[in-house]
């Protein structure tokens, strides 16, 4: 089983990140569970979403406490929010983030070699392709470079199905240069 | 594994092969709205706002697009829609209709007309807490609210059984042993807004299976018509549906309610094996879904999405050498007595998971299997936990901490405290 635990704000698309992503997951023939965790419903507040996969399927209904990967929308939610919190050891921690390394790690408070970062340039390339800054599936991209969680062929397939014309086009253009633009730092 | 849909490999080979099935990612709330729209439901009548769930919402785009023949009928509250499929049902309509929380509070007076007129509508219950506080997660003192209204509760465990169910919902309910509406029940969010793998049927495949639309099957002679009708609102044959009827016959017109109510259980049964036979996947025996109980010394009782936690946890204990098994209650209503004492009569403790409290007294769940306990010679000991109020999140933890406490029972011999408040802060 490969937790992933989603921070966003509410109205950047977490949970439709989540959910493209276990669609792209089915279509490979592995099984999925993707859920929010909801809270008072408002825009820009902090929110999660949970993506589960796995080869057998899926028993548990209850929230991911220690998720193998953690993926950050918004770089401003690391001044509030401890997205490191019950992290695996060893786990993965996938950051729009614009800046140095070292900036990052201090931004996350952890020492190097604790987890594998990521870091994407995110809010850019999305202001750059979509002309807005929604992130949601560029992260999709980052995640999977750092996890081959799902192809890109049925990620393709899933992300039409979810904005059909330009607007697919246009985010899997987005998902391909985030995926390309992701280093681990 | 005794978990539905998973044996599907290791099974025979269902009608309809899995590689004719349509596998999608849903949430619970899309897998019902599918189910619904599968089964040729004639009427749905539903109010549009809050509590409301995406069920309707979903559905209402099938009706937008042109994909479903069904009169929708945006009502102005719960009340309104319960009492507009109950309409449509009397017609011979096969009527639909889902709420949550405070929507099932504002049906409530119109539940029992609907099932004490016979009425075979499938209404779908996300389940979420009662106000106040306000509060939108899950808990079942929703469905709890109409235990007592003569309807079939069938509590499903995840968005495949969501699915499946509802579609079964319909063959029950309108069974002519039955003729009782059918409440499918799944856990607010936990299911309705958890997408998951799962199969469908291909349409016309659920079309076979019910039969085609619905067919009214009783009949009456009437004597000022001179003739045998069919049972239901016609303009061309009237008849009165629910007149008054006082304490010279009130209660003998109970009497085949109470039959039928008692036959539903049967019928779930058979229903569940026919879907079997057609798609693979089957839930227990239809009314209870037991893992392990057969050798266990301690057996936890659970209704809903919940069962899938407490038996993972149930089987990381066995790997440690821990006797214990759990039983999935998929049929709340009618209460399947006898199946629920021969799953637990061999243990030494049994834990009563309820997701809801009858205030003053215990949870609803556990009353009904000390009812179960008392005709037998030797009980096992019975500890009720209250949990989950409120959308309360279960983790494997809590679920853990549970299963300690009644190993503790098992060791002393008795239970300390016969009702517990499970992961609530002291």
């Amino acid at each position: 089983m490969f937790e992933v635990r989603w921070h966003g704000r509410g109205g950047q698309g977490a949970w439709t990140a989540a959910n493209l992503l276990a669609t792209a997951v089915m279509l490979d023939g592995r099984h999925v569970q993707s859920f929010p965790a909801f809270g008072p419903e408002r825009a820009g507040a902090p929110v999660l979403a949970f993506t589960r996969i796995s080869d057998e399927p899926i028993e548990i209904h209850c929230m991911v406490y220690e998720p193998d990967a953690v993926v950050v929308l918004d770089p401003t939610l690391l001044a509030t929010v401890n997205v490191v919190e019950g992290l695996k050891k060893g786990g993965s921690i996938i950051v729009n983030f614009d800046g140095d390394a070292e900036e990052l790690y201090k931004a996350l408070g952890v020492s190097k070699g604790e987890y594998r970062v990521f870091a994407v340039p995110a809010t850019k390339l999305a202001l750059e392709i979509l002309k807005r800054p929604i992130t949601n599936t560029a992260m999709i991209g980052a995640l999977l470079k750092a996890h081959p969680l799902a192809s890109m062929e049925n990620l393709e397939k899933a992300v039409k199905a979810r904005f059909p014309g330009k607007m697919g086009e246009a985010n899997m253009e987005l998902i391909r240069r985030a995926y390309e633009s992701t280093k681990e730092v | 594994m005794r978990w539905g849909w998973s044996r599907v490999s290791g099974g025979k080979v269902p009608k309809i092969p899995l590689e004719k099935q349509v596998r999608m990612a849903v949430n619970g709330d899309e897998a019902v709205a599918y189910a619904a729209k599968h089964s040729l439901v004639d009427v749905v009548a539903a109010y549009p706002i809050t509590p409301q769930t995406i069920i309707v919402e979903k559905f209402s785009e099938f009706v937008a697009d042109g994909e479903v023949h069904t009169e929708f009928v945006p009502v102005e509250s719960e009340h309104s829609a319960m009492s507009a499929v109950v309409g449509a049902a009397a017609a011979g309509a096969r009527a639909f209709t889902a709420t949550a929380s405070q929507g099932l509070a504002l049906m409530w007076e119109i539940l029992y007309i609907a099932s004490s007129l016979r009425l075979p509508i499938v209404l779908a219950v996300v389940n979420r807490a009662l106000s106040a506080p306000i509060n939108i997660h899950c808990d079942h003192s929703d469905a709890m609210g109409m235990r007592d209204a003569s309807w079939v509760q069938l509590f499903v465990e995840n968005t495949q059984e969501a699915y499946d169910t509802t579609i079964q919902a319909f063959k029950i309910a309108e069974d002519p042993e039955v003729l009782l509406p059918v409440a499918v029940n799944l856990d607010g969010f936990v299911l309705s807004h958890t997408l998951e793998d799962i199969y469908m049927l291909p349409e016309e495949e659920v079309h076979k299976f019910l039969g085609g639309y619905r067919k009214v099957t009783g009949k009456t002679y009437v004597d000022y018509l001179g003739k045998e009708v069919e049972v239901k609102l016609d303009p061309a044959n009237p008849l009165s549906f629910g007149p008054l009827d006082l304490y010279d016959y009130y209660f003998e017109h109970k009497v085949p309610q109470i039959e039928a109510l008692k036959k539903a259980k049967e019928v779930v049964k058979r229903v569940n094996e026919e879907w079997y036979e057609l798609t693979g996947r089957k839930y227990g025996d239809g009314v209870i879904d037991a893992w392990g109980v057969e050798d266990a010394d301690i057996i936890v009782t659970v209704l809903g999405s919940t069962a899938g936690t407490v038996r993972h946890v149930a089987k990381q204990l066995r790997r440690e050498g821990v006797k214990v098994g759990v039983l999935r209650i998929r049929l709340y209503r009618p209460f399947p007595f006898e199946e629920v004492a021969n799953a637990i009569k061999g243990a030494k403790v049994v834990g009563v998971m309820d997701r809801a409290l009858s205030f003053g007294s215990f949870g609803p769940s556990y009353l009904d299997i000390a009812a179960t306990l008392y005709t037998m010679k030797e009980r096992p000991l019975l500890v009720n936990y209250v949990y989950g109020l409120g959308g309360r999140d279960v983790p494997p933890s809590l679920v853990r901490k549970m299963f300690e406490d009644l190993i503790e029972v098992e060791r002393k011999g008795e239970a300390d405290k016969p009702l517990k408040l499970l992961g609530v802060r002291e």
